[in-house]
């Protein structure tokens, strides 16, 4: 049995494709919906949206693997996103991450062994007004310090 | 600063700003009410009469580009570009965020001039708290008939969808976006055709910036005498400046267009960080040539200004620099991310922004003749003019410019075998 989505999410995955005159165009959302539902975007899920939208499975991985949000493999239950760009680069983000990565235990690209934080760096996030600043899951945070990130990580479950 | 003009961000910090209610209490969708009782030839013409310029880069004039989509019996489109991934920019996700009904009445209004029935805010992924509430603003625009069959009372349907992207951003130039909104890869296509001849579902298509659409409905209620009020006559109106980087008080500023940037620095910002010197400034997003200090004295904050400094207005994105700030660490991170960014499709593009992050590199850490400068800045040059798309001349421009006005720096890496300054920056992470 491969995987599939339950029904909410078959509902939710129709009222997607109602959205567009093209079948390929709901392929972005059907993967952000692949990657919500599964918890990243694997080879079953792609052979999944592949049945599902009536798509050859190859077009469906070159269109993941060419958007950097699409995690082609599982990332830890916070996935932990610091901005590594101009502003926040003047602004002390090499020092967030060193500070981060010290205190997860964790380098670049990687993920706690209990699964709870991956640790990565990005380019810029669109809040340079915040710098530095870090994205957890889908929240934005800054500008941040040792104690507000400290206290982040304390509130995080 | 109590004289500046709100236009954009006249409803900010108000409470509910971005509930249809709060909207409304403002005059919220008069401008479209008014709009769909004129011809749609006429609000074109309004909007090009006030000189709105596009503020998603280019700044070519909003009301001409509309006046592009041919007028046959193929269903039109608006694509309204919330990609914001130019490193520096964060204005159209405040728009988003603080006041979504302004964008919303603006799509109204710039559909019916396009007689165009379908939109698609194609907002970067990472901005899934704006999606959130331009989700739920939809939903009251639908709710209250602004939306949806026969609004306004008018034989007119629109229907508006957010469309995220994931992660690219290269998607934000326009014909990317096209690609990406059709579920493809996000790489340019071969103009011409162009947009409005063949743009998304290979149908009449017209991208306009968030800033730029936002900027709509006040032309359509208060009239352009009261817009040109505002800016200069070449730049008229206002525009969000994002400020970021050594500064006090960085964050997005709405200004007339002309205004001073020394005095954006000194007094909106709040001085610099610190009491520090300015070094730099790199004005209109990382894309754009930067200005020494000195050469940012007398630069007002409009295109022409601008140009005139050799620099571009770009998206209004200020990065202030300040003095102790290592400028071939800047540059490496600016080519890396180029490099990180270019689809692949052209060879100068794909090959040159490779050469230069790597170059940038090595002349940070030492690596490199005092002739790997030259070559740095050749591999710049020679991606100019030849591509697909703006990537590679966006790319071009700051290995250019860093290159040939902060050389001293470059050859000081070079002579000493390493960056000379024992940090890169002069602000710490504490
Ligand atoms: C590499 C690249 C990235 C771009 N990114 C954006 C962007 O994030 N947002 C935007 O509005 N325009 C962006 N543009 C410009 C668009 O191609 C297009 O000119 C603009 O959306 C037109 O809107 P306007 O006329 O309202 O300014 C980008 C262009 C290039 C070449
Ligand atoms: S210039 Fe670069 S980003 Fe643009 S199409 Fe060519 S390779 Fe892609
Ligand atoms: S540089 Fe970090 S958010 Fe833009």
């Amino acid at each position: 049995m491969g995987l599939e989505f339950n029904d909410s999410a078959k509902k939710e995955l129709e009222r997607i494709k109602a959205r567009y005159p093209e079948r390929q165009a709901a392929l972005l959302p059907a993967l952000y919906l692949a990657q919500r539902e599964f918890g990243y975007v694997s080879d079953e899920a792609i052979k999944y949206l592949a049945q599902v939208l009536e798509l050859p499975k190859s077009r469906i991985y070159g269109v993941a693997s060419f958007y950097t949000m699409f995690n082609k493999k599982p990332v830890g239950k916070y996935f932990i996103q610091v901005c590594a760009n101009i502003s926040c680069a003047m602004m002390g983000a090499d020092g967030l991450f060193d500070y981060l990565s010290s205190k997860l235990g964790i380098k670049e690209g990687e993920t706690t062994k209990d699964g709870k934080y991956t640790l990565c760096k990005v380019e810029c996030l669109g809040a340079c007004g915040e710098a530095p600043m870090m994205q957890v899951n889908e929240k934005y945070y800054g500008p941040l310090t040792r104690e507000k990130v400290d206290k982040i990580l304390s509130e995080l479950k | 600063m109590s004289e500046l003009p709100k236009i954009l961000s006249a409803n900010w910090g108000k409470p509910n700003s971005t509930k249809l209610e709060t909207y409304l209490a403002a005059g919220g969708y008069k401008a479209a009410e008014k709009a769909l009782g004129m011809e749609p030839g006429k609000v074109a013409q309004e909007v090009l009469d006030a000189g709105l310029r596009g503020r998603g880069g280019a700044g070519f004039p909003a009301g001409r580009k509309w006046t592009f989509m041919p007028k046959d019996s193929r269903p039109r489109y608006l694509c309204v570009n919330a990609d914001e991934g130019e490193p520096g920019t964060f204005k159209d996700r405040d728009i988003m965020r603080f006041d979504p009904h302004m964008l919303i009445e603006g799509i109204i209004i710039a559909c019916w001039a396009m007689q165009a029935n379908n939109s698609y805010i194609y907002i970067r992924g990472e901005f899934a708290e704006p999606a959130d509430i331009l989700e739920k603003a939809l939903d009251e625009a639908y709710a209250k008939g602004y939306l949806g069959d026969k609004i306004f009372g008018k034989d007119f349907s629109l229907k508006v969808w957010v469309h995220r992207g994931a992660g690219a951003y290269e998607c934000g130039e326009e014909t990317a976006l096209i690609e990406s909104l059709e579920g493809k890869r996000g790489q340019p296509r071969i103009r011409p055709p162009f947009p409005p001849q063949r743009g998304v579902f290979n149908m009449p298509t017209t991208v306009n910036n968030v800033e730029t659409i936002a900027s709509v409905p006040f032309i359509l209620k208060e009239g352009v005498a009261a817009y040109r009020k505002y800016g200069t006559e070449k730049s008229p109106g206002t525009k969000l400046f994002c400020i970021s980087g050594h500064v006090n008080k960085p964050g997005v500023y709405e200004l007339p267009l002309g205004f001073p940037l020394m005095k954006l620095i000194a007094e909106v910002a709040g001085g610099m960080k610190d009491g520090m010197k300015l070094k730099a400034v790199i004005p209109g997003g990382s894309s754009t040539p930067v200005l020494r200090a000195e050469e940012c004295q007398n630069v007002n904050l409009d295109y022409e200004s601008l140009a005139a400094a050799g620099s571009m207005l770009g998206s209004g994105a200020v990065i202030v620099i300040g003095e102790g700030t290592c400028m071939v660490k800047l540059l490496e991170i600016l080519a890396r991310f180029y490099a990180h960014e270019s689809c692949g499709q052209c060879t100068p593009c794909r090959e040159g922004c490779g050469w230069a992050a790597q170059i940038a590199k090595r002349i940070h850490e030492g690596d490199a003749e005092i002739k790997d400068i030259d070559v740095l800045y050749s591999v710049g040059e020679q991606m100019l003019g030849r591509t697909i798309c703006p990537l590679a001349d966006a790319a071009a421009c700051p290995i250019m410019t860093f290159t040939s006005k902060f050389r001293a720096e470059f050859e000081a890496h070079i002579k000493n075998r390493g960056c000379p300054q024992a940090k890169a920056y002069p602000v710490e992470f504490k």
